[in-house]
């Protein structure tokens, strides 16, 4: 079996973004930057599968600007066997990543996809479900537990009021939710040994895929900002609050 | 040009977020379709009638539709597409499951999670976590929106009268199966419309202590909710997470307790009109979200409050 990891590079999750000061966008310069941490969940969940001996092969994906092939190479330092850049911009839109991806999977054939459910910068939480349609390919998103039985993955959901599983025919596309594993750390030699597996450099025209956008950022602000109130003594203080000030309860 | 809604439902009731959308629809046009997918699901289309502003309930009721799969829906949808301005549904994890899919068979953009209808084709939608609102215009002939529902009113309902109209195509598929669910059930109201939440986090300690929390919210009328490091230590289900990966909530109170505020909670939260907080880490982020605070240990303060209501 061979798995396509698509993964993306976004700010680290630990740092507090500024908006730019022409509302343009998010100011990123000098900002550390990092692999989308359920694009993480996804690369263990793959590898795990090679070593359990369901997958034979992984294939880590990146879209993007030419410094993506640092997270390419931190997921094949995770255990990814290769790796496909595809050179686009940074603010490419997710119908297109989409498209791209589907071309991909024309040419590398992979029984399942695992992509993170949504990027941390964007929030938009598109790109799995489009390749599914563009694919024609069932889709098992917001995953917390993947089986792989009589060919076919079995893949429990995390839904609005509890769980749902769905049993999907191959080859799926699968998107990752927090609880379906805890991501391993890269250890220093697999670092070094990352380097020398194979990163093959594409751009969209190699895929025969034109990138178009539809969308149009007219301006990035901050939202209102909550003041801090005030700090009450005792539990009758707040009741006494919320009943006659805020009028929030009976 | 009339806009479409999809209905969120479990073939006998209305999901409540279903009147947000409606709300958000309205904005784009007047004249606004519901689609109800399912099986037996009659019901619900009478449940719809009465909204304002809806023209039309269109039914597809066929057992092809009964677990409304994502990838059936979409060829549905699609049948009925060329007709709408706009498609809208809940940024719900079913909404969220199947809107991609049709705007990607439309070949168009996807717009998730809006909090404003700014004009037919501009939008404000949260980024990074709801630090930053971009507003984005879309230049595609039709626009597939998912709609964070606790930033716009349920629409009122009225005398008027949709019409229904019954779907008859039925498709098929055998890419996906529905194997089962198991859904919480609970007497409280929708984490996502209840007008009040209390949430607990780590500072519970157990999940025997949640128990502290349905006391007081049996006698407020309030959802539970929990954060992400609650859920990730085992006190509850994951379907309680209030956060930028769980459920986003804006009541008129919420109130945490025992939770520090993280980045990633208060993206969930903050929206809410009164935040309590009960901590007793004075330094603790969630204070500054807060407009009262209670700096107190929760098994103390809980119990007095209980006591008090």
């Amino acid at each position: 079996m061979k798995i396509l990891v698509p993964v993306k590079r976004v700010v680290d999750a630990n740092v507090k973004v500024r908006v730019a000061a022409d509302q343009s966008g998010i100011d990123l310069s000098n900002v550390k930057m990092a692999m989308n941490p359920f694009c993480e969940i996804a690369v263990e969940e793959a590898v795990r599968l090679k070593e359990k001996g369901v997958a034979d092969e992984v294939i880590a994906v990146t879209v993007g600007s030419e410094k993506c092939q640092e997270q390419l190479r931190t997921a094949m330092a995770l255990g990814a066997d290769r790796s496909i850049w595809v050179e686009a911009d940074d603010d490419i839109e997710p119908l297109a990543i989409a498209k791209l991806l589907k071309a991909l999977v024309e040419k590398e054939s992979p029984d399942l996809v695992i992509l993170g459910k949504q990027s941390i910068d964007g929030d938009n939480n598109q790109v799995g479900q489009m390749l599914g349609a563009l694919c024609n390919m069932p889709q098992g998103t917001f995953a917390f537990n993947l089986k792989i039985e009589n060919g076919r993955a079995i893949v429990s959901r995390e839904v609005d009021g509890g769980e749902q599983v769905v049993s999907l025919s191959l080859p799926a596309i699968v998107t990752t939710d927090l609880r379906l594993n805890e991501p391993r750390y890269a250890k220093l030699p697999d670092i070094m040994k990352a380097k020398k597996k194979p990163l093959e450099s594409l751009i969209p025209a190699d895929l025969g895929v034109s990138v178009t956008k539809s969308l149009k950022v007219l301006n990035v602000r901050e939202p209102e900002g909550r003041k801090a109130g005030v700090i009450v003594n005792s539990a009758e203080e707040l009741l006494d609050k919320l009943r006659n000030e805020a009028k929030v309860i009976q | 040009m009339s806009v479409l809604v999809i209905a969120e439902h479990d073939n006998h009731t209305l999901g409540a977020q279903t009147a947000n959308v409606i709300s958000a629809a309205a904005q784009i046009d007047s004249d606004i379709h519901v689609l109800v997918a399912g099986q037996n699901c009659r019901a619900v289309a009478e449940q719809i009638m009465a909204y304002e502003g809806v023209t039309r309930v269109l039914v597809a009721d066929n057992h092809a539709y009964c677990n409304q799969l994502p990838e059936v829906i979409s060829l549905l949808v699609m049948e009925i597409a060329g007709d709408h301005a706009a498609i809208l549904s809940a940024a719900s994890a079913s909404g969220k499951n199947l809107m991609p899919r049709i705007a990607a068979l439309l070949d168009v953009a996807q717009i998730s999670d809006i909090i404003s209808v700014e004009s037919a084709d501009t939008f404000v939608r949260p980024i990074y976590a709801g630090n930053a609102l971009a507003t984005v215009q879309s230049s595609d002939s039709v626009k597939i929106i998912t709609v964070r529902t606790s930033a716009f009113e349920s629409v009122a309902q009225n005398d008027s009268q949709a019409e229904i109209v019954d779907l008859d195509s039925i498709i098929s598929q055998d890419l996906s199966e529905f194997v089962g669910e198991s859904l919480s059930t609970t007497e409280r109201p929708e984490l996502n419309s209840a007008s009040v939440v209390i949430s607990g986090g780590r500072g519970l300690g157990s999940a025997e202590n949640f128990q502290i929390l349905e006391n007081i919210a049996d006698k407020l009328g309030a959802a539970i909710g929990a954060s992400r490091a609650a859920v990730d230590a085992g006190y509850v289900g994951n379907e309680l997470q209030v956060g930028q990966t769980g459920k986003i909530v804006a009541p008129n109170l919420y109130i945490a307790v025992g939770i520090s505020g993280a980045i990633q909670h208060l993206a969930g939260m903050k929206d809410s009109k009164v935040i309590v907080a009960i901590n007793n880490d004075p330094e603790a982020p969630i204070f500054q979200v807060a407009d009262y605070g209670l700096v107190a240990d929760l098994f103390e303060a809980l119990p007095e409050l209980e006591t008090l209501l």
